[in-house]
């Protein structure tokens, strides 16, 4: 039958399995929206206040569903609104499809109104992506986008579309998708290796990263560390995918990770690195990292192998497949020795002390956590809150905390929040009963950015309580001017009067403050009884640092604790 | 970082638009710097070949090659041993030349192989094909003389033999 482009599109999108994107109209998508109109009962649009709403959105849709976010914009600014979107996806391996409207093809390269080459400016922040300049490629074209957005390492990919392909015909043939099986093949040799070398040592060590989750090998994972008896440490992106609960299971590693987990990569004499990349955040010094111990990386990206910290052995290949043929070679175990000096590190650590009068912000996250339970869908923006939400919540299950590690892009949560409550609730979720929580943490300074996605969470009834962490200045600059700058405050306090409670009120949400722990919780309390959003504002003091802290270049040895 | 060696790199791409575009921002963000570079059709109409020359450690070299088979548009990468492939590069040279030095350049050209492709009154051109090597030698000679312009290709090369003789 013959299809138009924009009808082309939406039937490869309902091929692909897609049944909810985010985006923003335009003139060089006027046809798609029409081709949307008309297939609203198969694809949801949802539409945000801005483009890179939209793109955190899909971004946040696909971390909460471990689905493909999908999110679609119009040419020129329409298209430059979703660069930070789609590079904070590149940078966190997160499958995404950017669809991209731009001027027709007679008008390609002749500077017309609202034309950008967003092929060209995004090339370095996708995994690949197209121009499709003639109808009949682009049902291939969106399938290949999807393929390429799912397979190895994960990543977004973008597909411009000028407006005279979207209303032009051609035949279109359904194809029904195959499953995705990453390739992957199995080498025994190494896997002895790896397996000798985890049942040899005295000191071993998981460390794991938000590549875990992208193979959905929580489980493995879980297999791996209680059969071997391995204590283990996570990477920010990798919070969740293996319970706090869990008695081996360490905590944060890193900058703002605990000392425990610090000590522990300094101590070990095996680490087994696994779906993590040895970023500057972990690895602060990567000569001095694990310098006593024997490493192994596991990875499907094979040139992360030796990329920042040399390496002793690898296993590329699907994390799930790869733990699944490394299981059986491990020898079950208990090292009480190693454990035993693991809980001495853990009794002195860091703990932050209760405080009745005031709002800590380790309370804060201790209250939400207590408060909302394990089926908590945790978001974040980036700064101090963030630190907090990754140390202090608690964190229960994989998929549940949806956080921008890599690019550190500030202004992501509610967008993000947007699309995760999409994703586990529905776009209806306003209407029913009985849904997950939704919390966006943010501060501030994050939340000032792109705050304006509070009109969307109205439009859509989301109940997404956002806890604003409002110590009224750029905590995270500002604590580094603290302890780097001798606390020369160079536009860290910008001196704001944001009433966080009325503007919520003008958005249409609802509105609490709170100034200590009672008024938080009973605020809380409330909140989670609200059918739509709402913000809470919690009242933080300037000088509330994140701790522990490693500094830039340190190791363990140079960890701040006060 | 270690010994720093030179690597004769071919990547065999797609033939469309942008890839050169793709692989030089590649090496651009993550700093490879590219000695020389050419691109060439093969007897597939729809792959390229790109021959790189580039200079750098054992590491960043195999990063390189890591991060650019990455690329969706990278058919196939390998570095080429140098003793067991053709490696070719054609140099065109400019002399300023008259009545008293021609007949000494002619005899130059004649000892490299090269050939005289343009006479003027005040200068010639010519044209040299072989290993980098020697076309540093036949320019340093020259050096001797006025040179006026220099324009070299950048290598192409092939393995040898029937099969591809990727370095181990």
């Amino acid at each position: 039958m013959k299809l138009t482009g924009s009808e082309i599109l939406a039937e490869v999108l309902i091929e692909q399995g897609v049944d909810t994107i985010f985006g923003y109209p335009g003139g060089a998508v006027l046809n798609i929206f029409d081709t949307l109109y008309k297939y609203q009962d198969k694809i949801t649009h949802v539409l945000t206040a801005h483009e890179q709403g939209a793109s955190h959105a899909a971004d946040g849709y696909a971390r909460a569903t471990g689905k493909t976010g999908v999110v679609l914009a119009t040419s020129g600014p329409g298209a430059t609104n979703l660069v930070t979107g789609i590079a904070t996806a590149y940078l966190d391996s997160i499958p995404m499809v950017a669809i991209t409207g731009n001027v027709p093809n007679n008008l390609l390269g002749r500077d017309a109104f609202q034309e950008i080459y967003i092929t060209g400016i995004t090339m370095p922040i996708t995994k690949h992506n197209y121009l499709v300049t003639k109808v009949e490629d682009l049902a291939d074209t969106i399938r290949e986008a999807f393929r390429i957005a799912n397979t190895g390492r994960k990543g977004p990919v973008l597909i411009d579309i000028p407006k005279d392909v979207t209303a032009a015909k051609c035949e279109y043939e359904p194809v029904k998708p195959i499953r995705l099986i990453e390739r992957y093949q199995k080498d025994l040799e190494s896997l002895r290796r790896v397996a000798n070398l985890i049942n040899k040592a005295q000191k071993p060590l998981i460390y794991f990263g938000g590549g875990v989750g992208s193979s959905q090998a929580e489980e493995q994972l879980m297999k791996l560390v209680n059969k071997a008896g391995i204590p283990a440490t996570y990477t920010m992106m990798a919070a969740g995918l293996l319970p706090d609960s869990n008695p081996l299971n360490l905590g944060m590693i890193g900058m703002h990770g605990n000392r425990t987990s610090n000590h522990a990569v300094s101590q070990c004499d095996a680490l087994i690195c696994i779906g993590a990349r040895f970023s500057d955040r972990v690895a602060l010094n990567p000569n001095k990292f694990a310098m006593k111990a024997t490493i192994a990386q596991i990875d499907i990206d094979g040139s992360e192998m030796n990329k920042n910290v040399l390496i002793d052995y690898s296993l590329v290949g699907d994390i799930g497949q790869v733990l699944d043929d490394l299981i059986p070679l491990v020898e079950e175990k208990e090292r009480p020795q190693w454990i035993g000096q693991i809980r001495e590190w853990q009794e002195n650590d860091y703990h932050p002390v209760d405080c009745e009068t005031e709002l800590k912000p380790h309370q804060v996250m201790r209250i939400i956590s207590e408060t909302c339970g394990e089926d908590t869908v945790y978001v974040t923006d980036v700064g101090q809150h963030q630190m907090w939400a990754a140390q202090f919540l608690n964190h229960a299950k994989p998929r549940s905390f949806i956080s921008s590690g890599g690019l550190g892009t500030m202004g992501y949560g509610y967008g993000a929040a947007i699309g995760a409550c999409c994703g586990v609730n529905g776009v209806d979720a306003g209407k029913k009963d009985n849904n997950k929580p939704v919390i966006h943490i943010t501060g501030d300074g994050s939340f000032h950015m792109n705050l304006n996605e509070g009109c969307t969470a109205v439009s859509y009834d989301l109940p997404i309580i956002t806890v604003i962490m409002n110590n009224q200045v750029l905590g995270m600059v500002r604590q580094w001017q603290t302890v780097f700058y001798e606390k020369r405050y160079s536009h860290t306090d910008p001196c704001r009067k944001t009433d966080f409670v009325k503007l919520a009120e003008a958005f249409g949400a609802k509105g609490f403050h709170a100034s200590n722990p009672a008024e938080f919780q009973e605020a809380l309390n409330e909140a989670l009884k609200v059918k739509g959003p709402v913000w809470i504002e919690c009242a933080i003091a300037k000088d509330e640092k994140v701790l522990p802290m490693i500094p830039a270049g340190g190791t363990v040895d140079d960890i701040i604790m006060s | 970082m270690g010994r720093s060696i030179k690597k004769v790199v071919s990547v065999l791409v797609d033939n469309e638009p942008g890839v050169l575009a793709r692989i030089t921002s590649l090496f651009g963000r993550r700093g490879y710097n590219i000695e020389s570079l050419t691109v060439s059709a093969t007897n597939v109409k729809s792959v390229s070949r790109i021959t790189i020359v580039i200079e750098g450690d054992e590491h960043m070299l195999n990063q390189m090659i890591g991060q650019t088979s990455k690329l969706h548009v990278v058919q196939d990468i390998f570095t080429l041993n140098y003793e067991r492939s053709v490696v070719r590069e054609l140099l065109l040279v400019k002399v300023a030349a008259d009545e008293s030095n021609r007949g000494a350049l002619t005899e130059i050209a004649n000892v490299y192989k090269a050939k005289i492709v343009d006479l003027s009154i005040g200068s010639m051109i010519l044209e040299l094909t072989g290993e980098q090597n020697k076309l540093d030698g036949f320019l340093s000679i020259l050096s001797e003389y006025s040179i006026m312009e220099v324009c070299r290709t950048g290598i192409t090369a092939l393995s040898r033999g029937a099969i591809n003789n990727e370095e181990d």
